[in-house]
């Protein structure tokens, strides 16, 4: 190695030491925490699961192609989706199924909750979106695998932690889809909401929400693709569900086991996106 | 008269150093000096202005001259870095440029109202949610504001339209739902940024034959902002020239047509037909500059063909015409005169020059005599003024 190069390689900057000093700082200090909150989440999530697990399976997928109904007034498309999902209890994939589509669910309800607000306040203040699109940026590439191993030692094994992993890859979508609508506001319509006499909360909510719904609304939608993308690397770290069905089909190199669970997961998504897709209505 | 909106001395700079620009507009400096020097944008400079209650005031100028700068100032869309905007309020006055917010939103909500240049309708609300949007901001109940809505779409003639969508309408019907939006809070004031410009010609001329329509009735005080100049002689009470951010002309519609103060003002009246702005007023010669004979005659013309006699009361008691007696007739039914050699038109100060320059073509170029509202004579209009005044002589 050249003398400059070996230079710097002595004084390397010990970036790992530091990250792992941190966590080892937060476990010591703060595991009671860490543990109770994640022992609350999968009590949830589990319990979630179990009370869904009752309803016996043909019922429910009735109960959902209902709602798919009720959010689109499609009846072609209620049936797709009661099909679909019979597919699913037909594989005797239903117990896993329900199981990402709860850690799913939760994970995209929670990425909108935390992401739509935040979305708004970087709308509104350019300086704060300045400072997050870095971190934004950092949440979305570093690869899964990295933060798979502080969230384990922080909240150990189970559904708690693959939620707060997949809530972390999906919260910047929801951040820059809602940003994005709130700065494609149209100025013309903002002033009038203004020269009326709005307050600032009322713009917000009678004016830039609504104007902003269908890009918020596509924030859902994608919020949803990508908890699913992550439903196999949540399996990882002890999620349940069809993720955990597919490691287990590598680790054994089951040909026929991973093409039913990656199938499943297909067709869930193909619901859920149909579900969820603009609905606004067609009206522009 | 009382005063609806009241300029004073209003600056409006856009950007981060304004006692800088401030400082360089108190000398006087241009729009492309101060951005040269502090890189700020000049809105308006030294503007004043009184709009009184019940007039259309336009401002006008070619886009950049500040006019919806200045139009905006009033609701504090645009804020004003130096100066007064006082806006009448109930009994009092309001300075927008100081008050606080909740008389600002009041302000907004009660007293000044806007129609914008691309309508600003949300399109995601029917018609007539559009026009209630003013009502509901201000909390006005939902019964109420149903029946104070209905009203005004009557009055645009929208109501079969209420439940459509705002991007379902035309153009010209959008920008009546933005009327009956701004008609809807009942606001005194109303504030219109070029509201016809985007839309085309005839609707353009129908929407401002409209406006006039409901601004007899509704008697509201409107300032106007507008690059077409023939908008603003046809609607404005007012016209007020604006030019890189500073005032250049206040005035009448005719003062501004047959006085213009610059070459700026000049390039812009130079293609505007005189015959649509200018009234008998504006041409005729004052009595006392016409040439008086014996016992009360008056000769009208230079030419010394008609003359009249005129009483002690200012009433004509004889008219001539070419050494023989003639008839005087109203120029308002010029149409249905025979063409008879012995009569000579009357109008009155506000008869357009058209309907003067008939009754003259009517007469073998008779003068036109001008009477007050008491039928006093007051003046006379010869062929020469009429050419002068068409020719900008």
């Amino acid at each position: 190695m050249d003398p400059i190069s070996q230079f710097m390689v002595d004084h390397k900057i010990p970036i790992g030491a530091w990250g792992k000093a941190f966590f080892g700082f937060l476990t010591d200090n703060f595991d009671t925490i860490f543990r109770a909150f994640s022992n609350g989440l999968n009590f949830l999530l589990d319990g979630l699961v179990n009370v869904l697990l009752v309803v016996p399976p043909v019922l429910l997928a009735l109960i959902i192609a209902a709602i798919a109904w009720l959010l689109q007034r499609s009846r072609p498309l209620a049936i797709g989706v009661f099909f679909g999902l019979i597919f699913i209890i037909n594989q005797n994939l239903w117990k896993q199924t329900v199981q990402t589509l709860v850690l799913v669910v939760a994970a995209a309800a929670m990425a909108m909750a935390i992401g739509v607000p935040l979305g708004i306040w970087a709308a509104h203040k350019p300086k704060v979106y300045r400072v997050m699109l870095p971190v934004l940026d950092l949440m979305q590439t570093l690869p899964t695998f990295v933060y798979l191993i502080p969230v384990l030692t922080l909240f150990g094994l189970g559904n708690a932690p693959g939620l707060i992993v997949t809530i972390i890859f999906v919260i910047p979508t929801a951040v820059r889809l809602t940003h994005l609508g709130v700065v494609s506001v149209p100025k013309s319509i903002v002033e009038a909401g203004e020269a009326f006499g709005a307050t600032k909360s009322q713009l917000l909510w009678k004016v830039e929400l609504p104007s902003a719904l269908p890009t918020i609304m596509a924030g859902l939608t994608q919020s949803i693709m990508l908890s699913l993308s992550m439903v196999v690397f949540a399996a990882l770290i002890g999620a349940g569900g069809l993720g955990t069905e597919i490691n287990r089909a590598l680790g054994s190199r089951r040909i026929d086991l991973g093409l039913e669970a990656g199938l499943a997961i297909v067709v869930l998504a193909i619901v859920l996106d149909r579900m969820t897709r603009i609905a606004v209505g067609g009206k522009k | 008269m009382t005063v609806a909106v009241d300029f004073r001395n209003v600056d409006i700079v856009f950007g981060a150093d304004q006692a800088g620009s401030l400082a360089m507009i108190d000398k006087g400096a241009t729009r492309a000096e101060i951005l040269e020097k502090t890189g700020n944008v000049l809105g308006c400079a030294g503007a004043s202005l009184t709009v009184n209650e019940g007039e259309i005031s336009v401002l006008m100028g070619l886009s950049g001259s500040g006019k919806s700068t200045l139009l905006r100032a009033v609701n504090r869309l645009n804020v004003v870095s130096r100066g007064q905007v006082l806006v009448k309020d109930g009994d009092k006055t309001v300075d927008v440029v100081t008050c606080d917010q909740a008389t600002l939103r009041r302000l907004r909500q009660k007293q000044v109202a806007m129609v914008f240049q691309q309508f600003g309708l949300l399109p995601w609300r029917t018609v007539e949610e559009n026009v209630g949007l003013g009502l509901e901001l201000a909390g006005v109940p939902d019964a109420e504001r149903k029946e104070r809505v209905q009203r005004q779409l009557k009055l645009v003639n929208l109501d079969q339209w209420s439940n459509k969508y705002a991007h379902e309408l035309s153009g010209g019907m959008q920008q009546r739902v933005g009327l009956a939006r701004a008609f809807a809070t009942e606001a005194p004031i109303l504030l219109m940024d070029e509201p016809f410009s985007a839309l085309d010609p005839l609707i353009r001329t129908k929407l401002q034959d409209e406006l006039l329509q409901l601004q007899a009735q509704l008697k509201k005080t409107i300032i106007f902002v507008s690059h077409d100049l023939e908008e603003a002689l046809k609607i404005g009470t007012h016209i007020t020239i604006m030019e890189g951010g500073r005032i250049v002309q206040t005035g009448a519609p005719e003062d501004i047509v047959l006085r213009p103060a610059n070459d700026y003002v000049r390039d812009f009246i130079a293609n505007v037909n005189p015959l649509s702005v200018l009234t008998a007023w504006n041409v005729m010669r004052d009595s006392r500059d016409l040439e008086h004979g014996d016992n009360g005659w008056v000769w009208l013309d230079r030419r010394k063909t008609t003359r009249f006699k005129i009483d002690e009361h200012g009433l004509v008691a004889a008219a001539e015409r070419d050494g023989k007696p003639a008839v005087w007739v109203s120029c308002a039914d010029v149409e249905g005169q025979s063409e008879e050699a012995a009569q000579v038109f009357w109008a009155n100060p506000g008869t357009s020059l058209k309907t003067v320059m008939l009754a003259m073509h009517r007469s073998q170029t008779a003068p036109v005599a001008l009477f007050d509202d008491q039928s006093r004579f007051v003046g006379a209009i010869g062929i020469r003024d009429v050419l002068s005044a068409v020719l900008r002589r």
